[in-house]
């Protein structure tokens, strides 16, 4: 979290809506420990990682769906044993689940 | 969502300012997203919706941040154990690791380094105040002139399971007091430099000093991991990485544990 706290200021003193989204759990390998968090604001803009760049682009996508209210807060996997079979994975061959969430706290 | 305002506020200004303190969330269930934030000697702030959950959470997530863990927990609607009903991730921002260091010595300087490296809080400390100067540690956090006894006096009940102390003076004149003074700690990992020959001839002073022999066990000496060190620099990546081992519990082959000379 601590990386990102910069860029969120930024966004919220801009007036811009941000969603959250932090590692809470790993299952086999996986390149950064739970509390590993990136903020997404409405236009897409990104700080911050929760992999090696193996699923930020997809989690952008999340977040984007959830500022614009087409899902709620809650816990998304990525990971070759889901499945809900997403496209996306890690290369190292681990499961991650993130919570997404807008931080309007 | 959560009703209660300024959480973040009160989350980004403890981690900026270093202080402890874990946020613990409710990540699924119609109630996912609120939240309690907890501070230790603070009253926590927010709520996850009911107040046994509440009191559960904040005494597991002060035992969290002693031992630096952030992970899920599980929980019933009161907060019974042994209860799936609720998911709680409590992200944790313990206060960095402190490693007291005796002795200023040039190993001391490559060892301060690596341990800032790690991102600990590191202090020298030596009874000589010609070699314990901030000018030769440039590096640590603070270099107190003092007898490590007294040091430990002041700060060893600060010491908890993630915090390390090295003793590399090599002379029994402070060895013998810094490792005294530092077992009755809660410190996570004790370690004392120096050859086997010099080792057993310090238990031997240790146990006149009526150190009991279970607490002899604790004491990593020869300290650091069997690599075949020998520079400060290499001997200080030992020490490091014998305490990672530590905390891992994984089975590093360590000086301790073997037989012959060191390098």
């Amino acid at each position: 979290m601590d990386e990102i706290l910069d860029d969120i200021d930024r966004w919220r003193a801009a007036g811009q809506r941000v969603a959250v989204a932090r590692v809470v759990d790993i299952e086999g390998s996986g390149p950064r420990d739970p509390g590993a968090a990136m903020a997404v604001n409405q236009e897409g803009e990104v700080a911050g990682s929760v992999s090696g760049g193996c699923v930020e682009g997809a989690v952008v996508g999340e977040a984007l769906e959830l500022l614009g209210g087409r899902r709620g807060p809650g816990i998304t996997t990525f990971g070759y044993s889901d499945d809900e079979a997403f496209a996306v994975g890690l290369t190292c061959g681990g499961t991650i689940h993130l919570f997404v969430e807008e931080l309007d706290w | 969502m959560s009703e209660a305002a300024g959480i973040y506020e009160a989350f980004r200004d403890a981690i900026r300012a270093e202080e402890p303190v874990a946020l613990a969330t409710i990540i699924d269930g119609p109630d996912a997203g609120e939240k309690l934030l907890v501070q230790p000697g603070e009253a926590a702030l927010g709520t996850l919706g009911d107040p046994d959950l509440d009191r559960v959470v904040e005494r597991d997530a002060l035992g969290m941040l002693d031992a630096g863990i952030s992970e899920v927990r599980h929980y019933g609607q009161h907060g019974e154990a042994r209860q799936m009903d609720l998911s709680v991730f409590v992200e944790c921002h313990a206060r960095r690791p402190h490693m007291v260091i005796f002795g200023a010595v040039d190993f001391t300087r490559a060892l301060a380094s690596q341990a800032k490296l790690l991102g600990y809080r590191v202090t020298v400390c030596d009874a000589r105040e010609v070699f314990a100067t901030k000018r030769r540690f440039p590096m640590a956090d603070e270099v107190v002139v003092d007898w490590p006894n007294r040091l430990l006096d002041r700060i060893g009940d600060e010491l908890g399971p993630r915090d390390a102390v090295c003793v590399l003076t090599h002379d029994h004149k402070f060895d013998v007091p810094a490792i005294v003074g530092a077992l009755p700690t809660r410190v996570g990992y004790l370690g004392a430099m120096g050859s086997r020959t010099t080792h057993e001839k310090r238990t031997e002073r240790l146990r006149e000093a009526g150190v009991a022999d279970e607490d002899l066990e604790r004491v990593m000496a020869p300290i650091g991991l069997d690599i075949g060190g020998r520079t400060p620099e290499e001997t200080a990546v030992s020490i490091v990485a014998e305490i990672i081992a530590s905390h891992t519990g994984r089975q590093a082959p360590r000086l301790k544990d073997g037989e012959g000379r060191i390098h």
